[in-house]
């Protein structure tokens, strides 16, 4: 039982006042709260640095934690992946013989690409991996997906730069600090990618579920084309993402488009590299680079 | 005069006393963000809402009634929701404490328990509307169910890790 507390201030003038003091503090402060709260909803740069310096204290004790403890990942991954055990393995072993069949057409198809590519003079170029750098921790109590990349401004990382795995798309940078920068994931609710599917280049948008999920949309939305297992990547409409940048494979189909998940896992993603913004300049800027002797062609493993 | 040990009665450090409490949310606040963990969902429980609230359902006198001000802010600048959320959020729930403080007058364990989950699911599905007013409604809230269901769960644990807090905070020398 808790004791009951006195929260009558008796006759004392002095003891009242305050009391209704805090009252009016506390009223107003929380309406302001609020309105604060509305504001850095419509405006979220505004509130970025303030935020952005917050996460330059924990960092450090992040680093050290990493560093120990390694990277905890997908909790809920493991979790649901245990529940599904006897299914999956069914699935996954009748995708393995057709993988496996599809492979060795690929392959072929690999080194045709790269006579051809060699035949035209075309460079590969890494497109603009300004820094590398890896994913410190996450925001993990509230609805908002934002992860902490352990390089800022220090290696030139700047807001609105795309940010990418190995395996594909992880989101974009929210704002940068001295030492770290916040990325804004790309399963966050508010994150919408223009993509477009790999095979026939269809367009669509994918926007994150807030859960590790993203759904898909068609821009036309009379039938619904998407089959489960269809790649997506960026399709650079808009600029920001550059294109063909893979993002996410389709699932299952829903009523309005279809659900899909991300390809890079941004749990279990090692190094993060962050790209240039794609932006017109760019673009043009592009043949400058091409001509250019610098940029030697990455050697490519060759095919089995 | 032996100033050496400890004198009978003396009450514990006016330090210790104030800090403990304030300390204790704030540290829970930042914690989330210094664990390497990559969440792609709300997994963990709202440690600072949890034990701000805890504490004030212990020691409702502790605090003047608008704490939830500068805890509230901290705590945005690390939750990830948008600064003023929680400024707004915990001050009406430390409102909502002491008007219910005078309505129940002898609160027990099982009143602690109701009002702190009533009081974190009704924070965390407000701030998920607040962080994205565009989304669905439905499915933003779908988003923060199991996180409340865990969060009510763990009212309980989190109440005896108050009183460990205040045991402490209350020692003698």
């Amino acid at each position: 039982m808790t004791r009951p507390a006195h929260r009558r201030p008796g006759q004392s003038r002095k003891a009242q006042t305050s009391l209704f003091i805090a009252y009016v503090i506390a009223v107003t402060g929380a309406v302001a709260g609020l309105l604060l709260a509305i504001l850095s909803v419509l405006d979220p740069v505004g509130f970025a640095q303030l935020r952005v310096a917050s996460h330059e204290v924990t960092a450090p004790v992040a680093r050290v934690s990493r560093s120990v403890i390694g990277s905890i990942s997908g909790v809920d991954d493991a979790v649901s992946a245990y529940v599904k055990a006897g299914s999956q393995n069914r699935r996954l072993r009748k995708q393995l013989n057709d993988t496996r069949r599809q492979l060795v057409a690929t392959s072929a198809l690999q080194e045709e690409n790269r006579q051809l590519k060699a035949l035209l003079k075309l460079q590969q170029t890494d497109r603009a991996a300004l820094a590398n750098g890896y994913l410190l921790t996450s925001t993990s109590t509230s609805s908002k997906r934002i992860a902490l990349l352990s390089i800022g401004r220090n290696l030139g990382v700047q807001a609105g730069q795309p940010v990418r795995g190995a395996d594909g798309l992880i989101g974009r940078v929210l704002s940068s600090g001295p030492s770290v920068s916040q990325v804004l994931l790309l399963t966050d609710v508010d994150n919408i990618v223009p993509v477009r599917r790999a095979r026939d280049g269809l367009p669509a948008l994918s926007s994150g579920r807030g859960n590790g999920d993203l759904d898909i949309r068609t821009l036309n939305i009379a039938n619904n084309p998407f089959k489960p297992g269809d790649i997506l990547v960026t399709s650079g409409t808009g600029g920001l993402y550059p294109p063909n940048i893979p993002v996410a494979i389709i699932v299952r189909r829903q009523d309005d488009g279809a659900l899909a998940r991300p390809l890079a896992d941004p749990g279990k993603v090692d190094a993060v590299s962050v790209l240039r913004p794609y932006t017109p300049d760019n673009i043009e800027a592009r043949p400058a680079i091409s001509t250019a002797p610098a940029a030697p062609v990455p050697a490519r493993p060759a095919p089995q | 005069m032996n100033r050496k040990g400890p004198r009978l009665g003396e009450p514990a450090s006016l330090w210790r006393m104030r800090l403990v409490p304030i300390a204790s949310v704030m540290v829970a606040s930042a914690l989330p963000l210094m664990l390497p963990l990559i969440a792609n969902s709300p997994v963990l429980p709202p440690l600072g809402l949890l034990l701000f609230l805890c504490w004030q359902l212990l020691r409702t006198e502790m605090w003047p009634v608008w704490i939830g001000l500068p805890l509230g802010l901290w705590d945005d600048l690390f939750s990830g929701a948008p600064i003023g959320t929680a400024v707004a959020l915990w001050t009406f729930a430390s409102l909502a404490i002491h008007y219910v403080e005078q309505r129940i007058y002898w609160r027990g364990f099982y009143h602690d328990w109701a009002i702190g989950a009533g009081l974190v699911a009704a924070i965390q599905a407000l701030a998920a509307l607040i962080t994205h007013p565009q989304a669905d409604a439905v499915r933003v809230l779908s988003l923060v169910v199991p996180q409340i269901v865990l969060s009510a769960l763990l009212v309980p644990l989190f109440l005896r890790l108050t009183g460990m807090f205040d045991n402490f905070r209350l020692k003698r020398r």
